[in-house]
């Protein structure tokens, strides 16, 4: 979408960041009490919650796989996070999101331990501000090990895009509306394996290349406050006498 | 002197040792050659064997362990039991102390009931078969029930049962606590009561090395009569 | 579907017979309540309320709209209630279905019906343009009592809000091209500026179980209640609104001892309401 909006000002990008920069990032483990595992995730403007139930029985019956667990991911709005208040509901977007982070997930939980099984797992964006798809994966991963599911990996998530001619990491909400490029990638940080990645605008292969490159720092980053997050909530419980 | 080996926690794909030296235990996958996590855990060493007990999850069923089920479904010759596992568990009407005929499960478990059962059988599908068929083992009537994590039941029974005999000790109450992270207090309301708190202290404190002896000092401080 | 065991069951009734309840509290005694306000970023108010373990979020959004055909000069308010499945193992995704639906109605119609919200002040141009107040309810976790908990926090969101001028001063700049007197009503309201609101009322909610009635009910005492009352009176001590739900009866002798412990708990919560919102 052009507009003449101008999305860096004395080099600098709207909100005062350099082109490699993360917005601000806050994680806590374990914040609800029915379900099994949680996290409450902050991402600059972004505000989000993930829960997990399961695993447990997959239901209809004819929904179960006998030999692995299902991952069921439910990406989902609330009509006050955005704008212009958005319907209650799944819409297409939504689905799509669902089913991307499902299968970035699947990879990574050891399904095998739970023939006929179902892992839900609920992300819920109470407050969007570009890039929730990405938050909304890392804040289920921390939820994910917060309820003790087995895992070869923590996942995780970052964006780059293309905003002007250059490429920066983590977009934020104008440069998301008025940049040319936008790329979400999740990757299982111990292989490095491409979990999620998708893309929607214009780059070259060298900027592909730049913007790859910088997402993947960028989630490297991440799955460091990701795990620092986790063994914040832990690690009392070992408290010496 | 105590060795006590310093614990640590550790997360899912957190390299943990090489199998050349080491042997991968529970909680633990293998990838070329290295041992990491599977899970959110405590790392235990034990002999050469590297293993990770679990902080949270579901009760993961073991042959021979104690259970507490709630029965979910009344079958013609058998019962659905929740026993907080990733599935529920099947009782068959063979493996209850009573002589069920066809299409009277109901009369003996219904809905709600709550049952003291063993593991009997968990198969390759994770199907599961608990049994009623032993001495120890029945149908609960009365006291009440409190859910915990499973993986605290080892703190809450304590080293050869010392902190399950200390609650019992000082409050006369009959406790059982099955290894799913049910347990069923009987007694007078006072004392179940006073379980219940005491069991929430030992869910919440650290793994401290003295706790025992620091319940013991606070449920003999309020202790109107010893057994 | 979460079985509650009828061991827990019988062990309330057992305690209540002794005036007791589980958690140590006495009948008309609520459990701790925890307000957040104004936490989302987007919309135009919002709060999160914690009673005990219950958590619900619950955000405003407001939009410029036609009025209703009946009331031609007053703001349209809706209310919509999401169960969404990360707040209790047993709620599903999907459509709102007739639990979710009777909280937002019930909701609704405490908020309408105190007339808390000065409908009259929320017209932009009579028969034209009115504001929209939209209200969303999300129950994150669910531990019993989600009626006072989405009320509560619906409320407190009305009290964070702000009307969004500056939001949509784009399309009422559009609008005043041809509505003469939108341009009127720019000149006379032109920056954000706090909803218009008089007094509360709070929603106060029983249940029963055999014979006996508590207010504020957990968990456990929901799912073995029979039957449940809530009341939503305001400052006043005057009732404003009313649903009994669940197929157990009530006597007219506990329905009246429940109206009057809710005046008495919704002078306690709407005090607590003025201290988090500063009125």
């Amino acid at each position: 979408m052009k507009s003449d909006i101008k999305l860096f000002i004395d080099g600098k990008r709207l909100d005062g960041r350099k082109s490699d920069e993360l917005r601000k990032i806050k994680i806590e483990a374990g914040v609800l009490h029915r379900a099994e595992g949680s996290c409450y995730l902050e991402w600059g403007g972004n505000k989000i919650i993930a829960a997990i139930y399961g695993p447990r029985e997959a239901i209809p019956r004819h929904t179960q796989n006998p030999l692995r667990a299902i991952v069921n991911a439910r990406y989902n709005m609330a009509a006050f996070s955005v704008d212009d208040r958005k319907r209650p509901g799944p819409d297409r977007r939504s689905t799509e999101i669902s089913k991307v982070i499902s299968e970035a997930l699947e990879h990574v939980i050891l399904l095998e331990k739970f023939p006929r099984a179902a892992i839900d797992v609920n992300i819920e964006i109470l407050d969007a501000e570009a890039g929730t798809r990405c938050a909304g994966l890392t804040a289920a991963a921390v939820a994910l090990v917060d309820a003790g599911i087995p895992m070869k990996d923590i996942p995780v998530a970052c964006a780059a895009g293309k905003i002007e001619n250059q490429i920066v990491l983590d977009l934020g909400k104008e440069e998301d509306n008025f940049g040319s490029a936008d790329m979400p990638l999740a990757i299982s940080p111990r292989t490095g394996e491409i979990l999620l990645l998708q893309m929607d605008g214009h780059l070259t292969q060298e900027e592909f290349d730049k913007a790859f490159d910088l997402a993947l720092k960028g989630c490297y980053i991440v799955s460091d406050l990701q795990k620092k997050a986790i063994l914040e909530k832990y690690k009392p419980i070992l408290k010496e006498e | 002197m105590n060795q006590q080996k310093k614990r640590e926690i550790v997360i899912p794909s957190q390299l943990l040792g090489e199998v050349k030296n080491k042997k991968a235990g529970r909680g633990t996958f293998v990838e070329k050659g290295l041992i990491y996590s599977e899970i959110l855990g405590i790392l235990d060493e034990k002999s050469d064997y590297i293993n990770v007990v679990p902080i949270k999850g579901r009760y993961d069923p073991v042959v021979k362990d104690f259970v507490i089920g709630i029965v979910q479904e009344a079958m013609a010759s058998s019962w659905l039991v929740d026993i907080n596992a990733a599935y529920p568990a099947l009782l068959h009407v063979n493996e209850s102390p009573w002589d069920v005929d066809f299409g009277e499960t109901e009369k003996y478990l219904n809905y709600g009931d709550s049952i003291m059962a063993k593991v009997l059988q968990v198969d390759k599908e994770k199907k599961l078969q608990i049994t009623l068929k032993d001495y120890n083992l029945y149908k609960i009537k009365g006291g009440q029930i409190i859910d915990v994590e499973p993986s605290k039941v080892p703190r809450i029974i304590g080293k050869k049962g010392s902190m399950i005999t200390l609650l019992k000790k000082y409050t006369k109450c009959r406790i059982f606590v099955g290894q799913n992270g049910r347990i069923w207090i009987d007694g007078n309301d006072v004392d179940i009561k006073k379980v219940i708190e005491t069991i929430n202290m030992i869910e919440n404190e650290s793994l401290s090395f003295g706790l025992t002896n620091k319940i013991e000092e606070l449920l003999k401080k309020d202790a109107k009569d010893v057994r | 579907m979460t079985i509650l065991p009828s061991i827990k069951r019988e062990y309330l009734i057992k305690l209540a017979k002794d005036g007791k309840r589980v958690d140590g509290r006495t009948f008309d005694e609520y459990r701790k309540i925890e307000i957040e306000p104004g936490i989302i970023s987007k919309a135009e108010g919002s709060a999160k309320v914690k009673i005990g373990k219950t958590q619900v979020l619950a955000g405003v959004k407001m939009d410029i709209g036609d009025p209703y055909p009946d009331i031609p000069e007053e703001g349209v308010m809706t209310t919509a209630a999401e169960l969404i499945p990360l707040a209790s193992p047993d709620f599903e995704a999907g459509p709102p279905r007739e639990d979710a639906v009777e909280l937002a109605r019930v909701v609704d119609r405490g908020i309408r019906e105190s007339e808390v919200i000065q409908v009259d002040k929320l017209c932009i141009e009579p028969y034209e343009k009115v504001w929209m107040i939209f209200i969303d309810i999300h129950i994150l976790d669910y531990d019993g009592n989600l009626f006072d908990a989405a009320s509560l926090a619906s409320l407190t969101a009305l009290y964070t809000a702000h009307i969004p001028i500056e939001r949509l001063r784009p399309t009422l700049e559009k609008l005043q091209e041809s509505h003469p007197v939108i341009k009127k009503y720019l000149e006379e309201h032109p920056k954000d500026y706090k909803l218009p609101l008089k007094d509360p009322p709070i929603s106060c909610t029983s249940v029963k179980y055999n014979g006996i009635v508590v207010m504020d009910p957990s968990f456990d005492e929901e799912e073995t209640a029979e039957a449940r009352l809530t009341v939503a009176t305001d400052k006043n001590g005057h009732i404003r609104a009313m649903q009994k739900g669940l197929n157990g009866a009530f006597t007219q002798e506990e329905v009246k001892k429940v109206i009057k412990a809710s005046i008495d708990n919704g002078k306690k919560i709407r005090e607590l309401l003025y201290k988090i919102v500063g009125k």
